[in-house]
């Protein structure tokens, strides 16, 4: 069932404006380049903490960013990719991950516990147990009336309290997006080795509406501003881990490197000079933010 | 004027809590069946949670982190285990990992003798955890004292109810004679016996000072706890949860450190707490306490 085009509706791209292509792209970039420095400083030994990297699962957050920006962030524990799109500052999520003061958490908190309450944007820290943040957003949405995106792995979707958090907010008609952001691993157990059943299936059940479709960046724009408006409300996004659950390493090539897709849907899209100078007016801006 | 019980002053504190300050108030079966012991409110901002314990505990954190001050009830202090992940590993860290905070007010009840998993008194586990205020009032001046502490700080605040306090309406004093044979530091449902125990070693020639402990972290031995210990130079500790590795041990060993007096710790034995009698390992009552301390008055090491 996994494969880059699953549930995909192809014509979307076509339909967006250019601007709105390009900025997707951007963002995506941005978190693409800011972890290849990640890459870097781990491989200089200049941090020396554990990592959890968004690579090749970028496309997710930077196009939820873009559709649901005003959101209170509950994100997973790999979240590099969802605090730069949603506009955390790279330099102090840089700081974090050298444990520095100024850091988006003091040094404090490392990779996998980002916030940001900076601006308009409230990401609030993950601690590291999986799907923690997934009834702690349910109740942030209900004590404040927001509404709210939780972010979590198709392993934090097997624990018991995410079930029960989602069906306590359509019981309570809570405004909260539920995403899964499906790498198909827990560590490195994939899905059909944990469990039979289908997590989209189980929020359907529960009275969400709740779709799955692969990670490409034009739907997910399309179904986050339809789903918006019709919450609470499930999607399981199949995406691709490129790196080890923590730290640097690979196994190996992903089973589809959506990076690349989007660039050469951009090109067909007669975007390939303007996707160029993103690319590399980003890379060297997180060049710079590597070598500061 | 009628005294109030301190299940009245629970109820009035979450009702002006509820209707004057936007307060919340969540838990499971909290408005049914006695209201909780006729603690809680028939009022706006009450939340009926799921039967889901990890859940329901992380919706009631998530509540506090947005600024609602949310009072979670918790029917049977064993519960916490189920409970405790949001409370232990989010409320209490955020504050010191994000330095954002989480107050939540964690009413945490404990019975006596129904049962393995309805009798437990836990406050011990989570003093242990960093990031915690713990107490356990047993007065309607302790309650209002604790809540105005909760209100003055931005900590998630563990607070170890127990039943038998519910209809109390005294304050409870400590008690100081001249020249004590030791003094007793009573904690939780013990407060209720120390001093009929107390009572009990007079008549046996032991003169006893009693403390009275609500407020379990922070612990500060100061000069109330530890003058009366500098003149009867041996302590006892009595608490109503497991003895072993519990706050009666290192409350103790905080009293003997700062000191230099031996100070013991009793509390229920390194046993289950069955349903029936004799297996039910209540804490310790005014008896158990009276041979407790004759036990140690009599043995030959008192002095450290």
């Amino acid at each position: 069932m996994r494969s880059a085009d699953f549930g995909v509706n192809p014509g979307l791209p076509k339909l967006a404006r250019e601007e709105v292509s390009l900025k997707l792209f951007y963002r995506m970039c941005l978190a693409r380049y800011f972890d290849l420095g990640v890459v870097q400083a781990s491989e200089q030994g200049r941090i020396n903490i554990p990592v959890y990297l968004s690579l090749g699962q970028e496309a997710i957050s930077a196009a939820m960013s873009m559709v649901i920006p005003e959101f209170q962030i509950f994100a997973q524990h790999r979240c590099h990719a969802t605090y730069l799109t949603f506009g955390g500052d790279p330099a102090k999520l840089r700081d974090e991950l050298l444990g520095l003061p100024t850091g988006c958490s003091g040094g404090r908190a490392g990779s996998n516990c980002l916030q940001s309450h900076e601006g308009s944007m409230t990401m609030f820290g993950h601690h590291g147990l999986i799907g923690e943040n997934v009834p702690l957003g349910v109740g942030a949405a209900m004590g404040s009336n927001k509404p709210t995106v939780c972010f979590f792995g198709d392993g934090a979707a097997e624990e018991d309290y995410v079930f029960s958090a989602m069906a306590f907010a359509v019981t309570k008609q809570l405004p909260v997006l539920f995403v899964c952001e499906d790498n198909n691993l827990s560590i490195l157990t994939p899905v059909k080795d944990r469990r039979s059943w289908d997590m989209t299936k189980v929020a359907a059940a529960l009275g969400m509406p709740a779709v799955q479709f692969s990670d490409d960046p034009w739907m997910i724009l399309h179904e986050t501003e339809r789903l918006s408006k019709q919450l609470p409300a499930f999607i399981d996004c199949f995406t691709c881990r490129a790196n080890w659950h923590v730290g640097v390493g690979t196994d190996g090539p992903p089973e589809w490197d959506r990076f690349q897709l989007v660039k050469e849907r951009l090109a067909k899209q007669g975007l390939t000079d303007q996707a160029e100078k993103i690319e590399r007016e980003v890379q060297e801006r997180m060049n710079k933010l590597w070598n500061a | 004027m009628e005294r109030l019980t301190v299940a009245d002053t629970i109820r009035e504190i979450t009702r002006n809590h509820l209707t004057e300050h936007n307060g919340l108030l969540m838990g499971q079966a909290v408005s049914a069946v006695g209201w909780v012991n006729n603690t809680v409110p028939d009022c706006p901002g009450i939340i009926e949670l799921p039967m889901s314990d990890v859940a329901g505990a992380g919706i009631a954190v998530g509540s506090a982190l947005v600024g609602r001050r949310t009072i979670f009830v918790i029917r049977f202090q064993d519960f916490l285990i189920l409970n405790g992940s949001p409370l232990i590993f989010y409320a209490a860290k955020i504050k010191e990992l994000h330095n954002r905070p989480a107050p939540i007010f964690v009413r945490a009840i404990a019975a006596e003798g129904i049962g393995p998993v309805h009798s437990g008194v836990l406050h011990s586990i989570f003093m242990h955890f960093p990031g915690f205020r713990v107490c356990a009032p047993m007065t309607p001046g302790e309650y209002r004292a604790i809540w105005k502490d909760y209100l003055e700080h931005d900590d998630p605040m563990i607070v170890s109810e127990h039943r038998i306090s519910y209809g109390n309406t005294e304050e409870i004093n400590d008690m100081y004679v001249p020249d004590p044979d030791i003094t007793l530091y009573a904690i939780s449902s013990t407060r209720f016996e120390v001093g009929k125990a107390a009572r009990l070693l007079a008549d046996d020639g032991i003169r006893c000072s009693i403390v009275h402990l609500y407020w379990l972290k922070p612990f500060v031995v100061d000069e109330r706890l530890s003058h009366p210990l500098m003149r009867s130079r041996i302590g006892m500790v009595i608490d109503s949860g497991h003895e072993i590795c519990g706050a009666a041990q290192a409350i103790a060993y905080a009293l003997s450190e700062a000191t230099g007096y031996r100070v013991a710790a009793l509390g229920t034995e390194d046993k289950t707490k069955c349903l029936c009698e004799p297996h039910q390992n209540k804490a310790p009552d005014a008896q158990r306490i009276y041979l407790a301390v004759k036990q140690l008055m009599e043995s030959d090491d008192l002095v450290l």
